[in-house]
Order: structure tokens, then C-alpha cells, then sequence
């Protein structure tokens, strides 16, 4: 009846799981009791949960995504905690089976529920007001999309409390994650949350992908499109044509689990090197899936912040275009010492190297688009410009391992870690806070406090340095990751710099969330209000309509005359948001109950399969399927918004911009 | 004042097509196994086989299911294609490459 789910499952002999358990079980009920207290549920379910509104459901994805960075980086100071203490005689406080388990659930938490959810966030915000878009081109499909994420994330939390998650590292490799060798539950978890977070994540990049081809505003060339939305745009096929590779080589591991087959056993006929070859030619591509939406950031943030156009728009498109493809030929340097020979190594090894051009002429564009700039340094700059120094040093260490010989001394060493955290921290998370400082008024309606944006900035920064520069120097004395316990006295003092590291980095973390909480305490007072909608003096469409925009974004759909559309209409007089001119009724999705349903029965067939509860299995799997075709059937899913409204709210917001103007 | 949101007026096929499409795809996936279920052929033989129906079902699939084309508002489905068949022939070409090479070095076979 309940599989290989039994009370003996709950982690009841670990205490640290029971206390976070507690932890959590206490917030948790906290946080309901105070939606009952205030009778939010009507309004969450309304306005939130079955929202197919594009703007809504970014800031679903990026409450996510925080949620997931606090459990991420849970799991990273435990870790470097850890390898503080465990030297020589003293084994530390988390033993081998614990420990396996929290660097594996760090880096699936990180990189699947933080950066591609934080990353969708973006998107989701951004692409449809950047290209003067009503909505995205499938808007039911966003909402499964992002039910499917947070199916998943519930998935992997409920891991930590009930059975245990995979001890085989954030990728699973075989032999190790076959059955074998992980009888337990872990590497199920795993698969199936990765399989169902990989469904959301492929309806995004067909989503973002249909919308930018098809829904651009008229006049809105390709090449006049935001820098931004091109690197949305090379995401979206990076994902359409990397993510059925995960989801086959997974699949074919889960058979091998499941049905005693033998894809990558050691006996049968399986071959193991296989599946690192598929997971890493989707893996490669998944970093630059991450990355490229950073540099996309840092494109619209760099010449709002230097007051010019961006130096050299034609060059950062092909610079991103050729990244996209480049970013598929790489893939065999993540495994040089699996075997093959020099000439599949010099192969990868060079394409890898090739990469790092398109990449420096993005560093020079950004470079020479300060340069002579009356730049404001921001909140978003400091950013900007720490991403710009922190991810130079990290592309030179990743070109120096993408050298096959080098990389058989550094290969799978603190080297490693050092380098990929240098380019993911320096790179994506830089990358991805910039933006939400910078578009946060835009998607609340008010600025975000940049005095504690800053301090932020600084203990992240300086975090960083101090977590992972030993990091390097561990990898060249030789220190391997994933390490339990060591006693190398040359390792101590280094491993204890790397904790100091990882406390900044909370601290920065703890300034992120103050600066959310300042910003919303203060977020009336008249400074921090952005009533004209265009707080940056913006080059782009989406400061042209109000902040936060009405549902349908633009009462009259802009005319894109040149790069930078609303720079070149403010420059030349024209009002883009054509005020007072005839509104006509607006055609628009309706609210579905079906993504969060067929979200919750993925999430029922997630951990049915997982304990090999039958059954429950099909239940789950059955109501997916019969979401979606109930959803398919369904002719009323759309509906107009009156001339009558349209007007009444694009006369307030004008009057607000006369209000202001009048000041 | 529901009105049905439709896609730019490509054709989406017919009964009949549906039907033609299926039976070609379930005739070549049978002569498939047969062909390696029989013996029929030689290794290599049985191998070409396999390869030659396999490229009959893509392109079956392609022209009853996706209904690809080249009339002009097919434009985006076909660079798509392209793209497509590019990317997943960078991904097996790459993927021979590797294996074969690491295969001989391994001894793994």
C-alpha cells in the first residue's frame, strides 16, 4: 500500500534534520497563520496562484528562487563549517552519509531552483514589456511552467524530512547513483524532481522562444531588439535544444533503477561514460543557459547607469549568438581525464578556449560603454562592475583548466569548485541581484533601498574572495572536492579563511533581506515612489508604460523607430505611450486552477514513484495528463478589458505624470 | 464575448492524413522489428536497415504530424528544423567522436 515508505524513513536519529524540521514545521505554520489572520487565501489563490500574468508570476519565480537560495546556501555554510572543524583527530559534526547528502542537494538546489528560477523570474518581468508585448505568446503554459519548478523544489525539500536525498554530487554519475550502489531513495528524488523541474523549464524556453519571434512590437526589427531580449532569446533555444538531453540521459539512468536495465551499469553491457557525456552536453550548455541572461543584464544596466548608448550593439549580438552556438561544442572538457584521446581533447580543449573571445568583446563593450559616460555609480553599478573584475578572473581560470594537460592536475580539485563559484557567483548571481535592483521598480512600484543594496554588495564581494580564493590555492596543494575529512595541516588555515568567506556571504545575504524589508517599510515615502515609471531615464520599452504596469502593459502597442525605442522617443518628443488617443478593449487570458492542479498532481506522482507507491503513482500521472486535456478543451479562456477601464487607467497614471510633472 | 485564440492559419491536417501518417509510422516501426526479430539480413545489413527506416519515420513524422512544408508561412518551423537537425548533429557526430576514441583508449569494449 505505501511502497518503501515506512515511519523508519523519517531521519528521526539525526538532530540537526529534526531541528530544522521543527524550524520549519513553526515557520511554515506562522506563515499560514498569518494568511488566515489577514484572510489572504481568496486573494493569493486570485491574484497569485492562478494568475497567467506574466509580471505576477516573475515575482512568483523570484520568491522562489530566494526560498532556494536560503536553502542553498544553508547547505553551502554547513559545508565549509564543516571542513573548519573536521581536521586531523576531530571528525566534525556532520558524518560522510549526511555530509554527500548536502553537497549533492547544494548544487541541484542551487543551479535548477535558484539560478534557472531567478533567471525565468527575469525573463517572465522583462522580454514582454522590453519588446512592447501584452502578455506572453503562451500564457497557461507559463503558469504549468512555473508550478512544475516549484512541484519540483517541494519535492527536493521534502527529501531533507522524509527518506534522504542523493549522496552522488548535484549530476548522479553512474556507477555510483545505480541501485548497486544507492539502494535508498536519494538518487529517485533527485531524478524525479530534475525530470519534473525539466518540464517546466523546456515550456519556458518554448515559450520565451515563440514570444520574441512572434510577438515584437511593429517596427521592432531583430536587430532592434533589447540587448536583453536577445540573450532571452539565445537562452530559450539553449534550453530547447539542451534540456531533452538531461531529461534522456535521467531517464535512462531511471530506467536502470526502476527496471534493472543496463544503460550505464557496469555488467550488461552498460557503459558509464556515456551518461557523463550526455548530462554534460546538456551541462555545458545549462551554464551558458544561466550566464548569458546575466550579460544580458548587465547590457541594459551599464548604459542606463553611464547615461550613452551601448558600445557596439551589433557586436555584444553576435558576441551572445556566437556564445550560444560555441557553448555546444565544449561539452567533453568537463571529463578530459575520462579517457579520450589527445585529439578529442585538443578538440574541446581549443573550443573552449574560442569561447573566451566572443566573452572579452562583451567585457570591452561594457568597458567602453562607461568610458567618457557621466556614470551614477548605483546600487546596480557596484554590481555591474564587481561582476566585471570577479568574472575576468574567473573565465581566466576556466581557460586555464579548459588546457586538457593542466586540467589532469586540477580535475575534480578545490580548483574546480574555485573557479565554477567564481563564474556562477561572479557571472549569474551578480548578474541576476543587478537586475532585480534595477527592474525592482519597475515590478513593485518603488525603489530598493541602495544604502543596504550596497552593503550587500560588499559583504558579497568581499564574501566571495575570502570563500573561494583559498579555494584555488586548496585545489594546487591538491585538495579534492567533496571531501569529508582531512588532516593535511597545510589545508587548515585555508579551509578556516573559506569560512570566514561563507559568514560574509551570509552576512551579505542577511543585507539582502534587510534592503527588501527597509524598501517595503519605506516603500511611500516620495523618493522611493516611482511615479513616472522611467526611474533611471531607461532606454528601453518597458519604462515607457506606468510602474508596476496595468495587466495589459500597453494601452496602445508602442512603434519602434530605433535601438533603444524609448531613449530615441524621449530624445525626438514623442509621447510612446500615445496618451488620450481612442483606447480600444484589450483581449486578454483568463486565470486557470489548471497549472497549480497538474503541478500538485506531478508533485503526488514525484513522491509516489520516489517510494514506489503504485498506485498513487498512476493517480498522479493520470491527473497530469488529465489537467492538460480538460485545460485543451477549455473554449473560455480569454476575455476583454473594456475601452471604458483601459481609459480610466491610463487617464490616472497621466494625471499622476501631470501631478509630478507640476512639482 | 469568447473568442477562440487561433494560430496564424497554418494547416493543421485532416482525418485523413492523421490516419495515412499513422499507418506508414506503424508499418515502419513493425518492419523494424521484424527486421531485427527475423535475422533476415546480415549485421551490417540489419544495421542499414534499421537506419534507412528510421529516417522514412522522421520524415513521415515530419509531413503528416508537424506538417512541415515550404510554403512561405512554414519560414519559421523550417529554420527551426535547421537549427535542429545542425544542434543534434553537432550532439551524435560529437558524441561518436568522443566515445569511439575513449572507447579505444579505455579498452572498454
Amino acid at each position: 500500500m505505501l511502497g518503501r515508505l515506512s515511519l523508519s524513513a523519517l531521519p528521526l536519529d539525526v538532530p540537526i534534520v529534526v531541528g530544522t524540521f521543527i524550524g520549519v514545521c513553526i515557520i511554515g505554520i506562522a506563515v499560514l497563520g498569518l494568511i488566515t489572520y489577514y484572510g489572504k487565501w481568496g486573494y493569493l489563490w486570485k491574484e497569485w496562484f492562478t494568475t497567467v500574468d506574466h509580471k505576477r508570476l516573475a515575482v512568483m519565480y523570484i520568491v522562489l528562487a530566494l526560498v532556494a537560495l536560503a536553502r542553498g546556501f544553508a547547505d553551502a555554510i554547513m559545508m565549509r563549517t564543516q571542513l573548519a572543524l573536521a581536521y586531523a583527530g576531530n571528525p566534525g559534526y556532520l558524518p560522510p552519509h549526511h555530509y554527500d547528502q548536502i553537497f549533492s542537494a547544494h548544487g541541484t538546489i542551487m543551479i535548477f531552483f535558484l539560478a534557472m528560477a531567478f533567471m525565468t523570474g527575469l525573463f517572465n518581468f522583462i522580454v514582454p514589456l522590453q519588446i512592447g508585448a501584452r502578455d506572453v505568446a503562451f500564457p497557461f503554459l507559463n503558469n504549468l511552467s512555473f508550478w512544475m519548478t516549484a512541484a519540483a523544489f517541494i519535492l527536493v525539500n521534502i527529501s531533507l524530512f522524509v527518506g534522504e536525498f542523493s549522496q552522488c554530487g548535484w549530476l548522479a554519475y553512474p556507477p555510483l547513483s545505480e541501485t548497486q550502489f544507492s539502494p535508498g531513495v536519494g538518487v529517485d528524488y533527485y531524478i524525479w524532481a530534475i525530470q519534473i523541474s525539466g518540464v517546466g523549464t523546456l515550456l519556458t524556453g518554448v515559450n520565451f522562444f515563440v514570444t520574441i519571434v512572434k510577438m515584437r512590437a511593429p517596427g521592432m526589427s531583430w536587430m532592434k531588439m533589447p540587448v536583453f531580449t536577445w540573450t532571452a532569446f539565445c537562452s530559450s533555444i539553449l534550453i530547447m535544444v539542451s534540456f531533452p538531453v538531461l531529461t534522456v540521459a535521467v531517464a535512462l539512468l531511471g530506467l536502470d533503477r526502476y527496471f534493472g536495465m543496463h544503460f550505464f551499469t557496469n555488467d550488461g553491457g552498460g557503459n558509464q561514460m556515456m551518461y557523463l557525456n550526455l548530462i554534460w552536453a546538456w551541462g555545458h550548455p545549462e551554464v551558458y543557459i544561466l550566464v548569458i541572461p546575466a550579460f544580458g543584464v548587465f547590457s541594459e544596466v551599464v548604459p542606463a547607469f553611464s547615461g550613452k548608448p551601448l558600445f557596439g550593439y551589433n557586436t555584444m549580438v553576435y558576441a551572445t549568438c556566437s556564445i550560444m552556438v560555441l557553448s555546444f561544442l565544449v561539452w567533453a572538457h568537463h571529463f578530459f581525464t575520462m579517457g579520450a584521446g589527445p585529439d578529442v581533447n585538443a578538440f574541446f580543449g581549443i573550443a573552449t578556449m574560442v569561447i573566451s573571445i566572443p566573452t572579452g568583446v562583451k567585457l570591452f563593450n561594457w568597458l567602453f560603454t562607461m568610458y567618457k559616460g557621466r556614470i551614477r555609480f548605483h546600487a546596480c553599478m557596484y554590481w555591474a562592475v564587481g561582476f566585471m573584475v570577479t568574472f575576468t578572473i574567473g573565465g581566466m581560470t576556466g581557460v586555464m583548466m579548459a588546457i586538457p594537460g593542466s586540467d589532469f592536475v586540477l580535475h575534480n580539485s578545490l580548483f574546480l569548485i574555485a573557479h565554477f563559484h567564481n563564474v556562477i557567483i561572479g557571472g549569474v548571481y551578480f548578474g541576476y541581484v543587478c537586475g532585480m535592483n534595477f527592474w525592482a521598480p519597475k515590478v513593485l512600484g518603488f525603489k530598493l533601498n541602495e544604502a543596504w543594496g550596497k552593503r550587500a554588495f560588499w559583504f558579497w564581494l568581499v564574501g566571495f574572495y575570502f570563500a573561494f580564493m583559498p579555494l584555488y590555492v586548496l585545489g594546487f596543494e591538491g585538495m579534492t572536492r567533496r571531501m569529508n575529512h582531512y588532516d593535511n595541516p597545510a589545508w587548515y588555515p585555508w579551509m578556516l579563511v573559506a569560512e570566514v568567506g561563507a559568514v560574509l556571504i551570509l552576512l551579505g545575504i542577511a543585507c539582502q533581506l534587510t534592503q527588501l524589508y527597509v524598501s517595503i517599510r519605506d516603500c511611500n515615502l516620495p523618493e522611493n515612489r516611482d511615479v513616472s515609471g522611467d526611474p533611471w531615464n531607461g532606454r528601453t520599452l518597458e519604462w515607457s508604460t506606468s510602474s508596476p504596469p496595468p495587466v495589459y502593459n500597453f494601452a496602445i502597442v508602442p512603434h519602434v523607430h530605433s535601438i533603444d525605442a524609448f531613449m530615441h522617443d524621449k530624445e525626438n518628443g514623442i509621447d510612446t505611450r500615445q496618451a488620450g488617443a481612442q483606447y480600444q478593449a484589450i483581449h486578454m487570458p483568463k486565470n486557470t486552477v489548471a497549472g497549480i492542479a497538474a503541478g500538485l498532481f506531478a508533485l503526488i506522482f514525484g513522491f509516489a514513484a520516489v517510494w514506489y507507491i503504485w498506485w498513487l503513482a498512476v493517480v498522479g500521472l493520470v491527473g497530469v495528463i488529465a489537467t492538460v486535456i480538460a485545460r485543451s478543451a477549455n473554449k473560455d479562456v480569454d476575455f476583454y478589458i473594456p475601452a471604458e477601464e483601459v481609459a480610466r487607467i491610463e487617464n490616472e497614471h497621466t494625471r499622476k505624470l501631470m501631478a509630478q510633472a507640476a512639482e | 464575448m469568447s473568442t477562440q485564440t487561433n494560430s496564424s492559419g497554418e494547416s493543421h491536417g485532416s482525418v485523413s492524413s492523421y490516419l495515412v501518417g499513422f499507418v506508414l509510422a506503424v508499418v515502419l516501426t513493425v518492419l523494424s522489428f521484424l527486421v531485427v526479430s527475423t535475422h533476415s539480413l546480415s549485421p551490417m545489413g540489419t544495421l542499414a536497415a534499421l537506419s534507412m527506416l528510421a529516417l522514412v519515420q522522421v520524415l513521415v513524422h515530419l509531413h503528416y504530424f508537424l506538417h512541415m512544408g515550404g510554403s512561405s508561412e512554414q519560414r519559421w518551423n523550417n529554420i527551426c528544423f535547421v537549427f535542429t537537425v545542425a544542434f543534434v548533429t553537432i550532439l551524435i557526430v560529437g558524441t561518436v567522436f568522443i566515445m569511439t576514441n575513449t572507447t579505444m583508449n579505455m579498452m572498454s569494449r
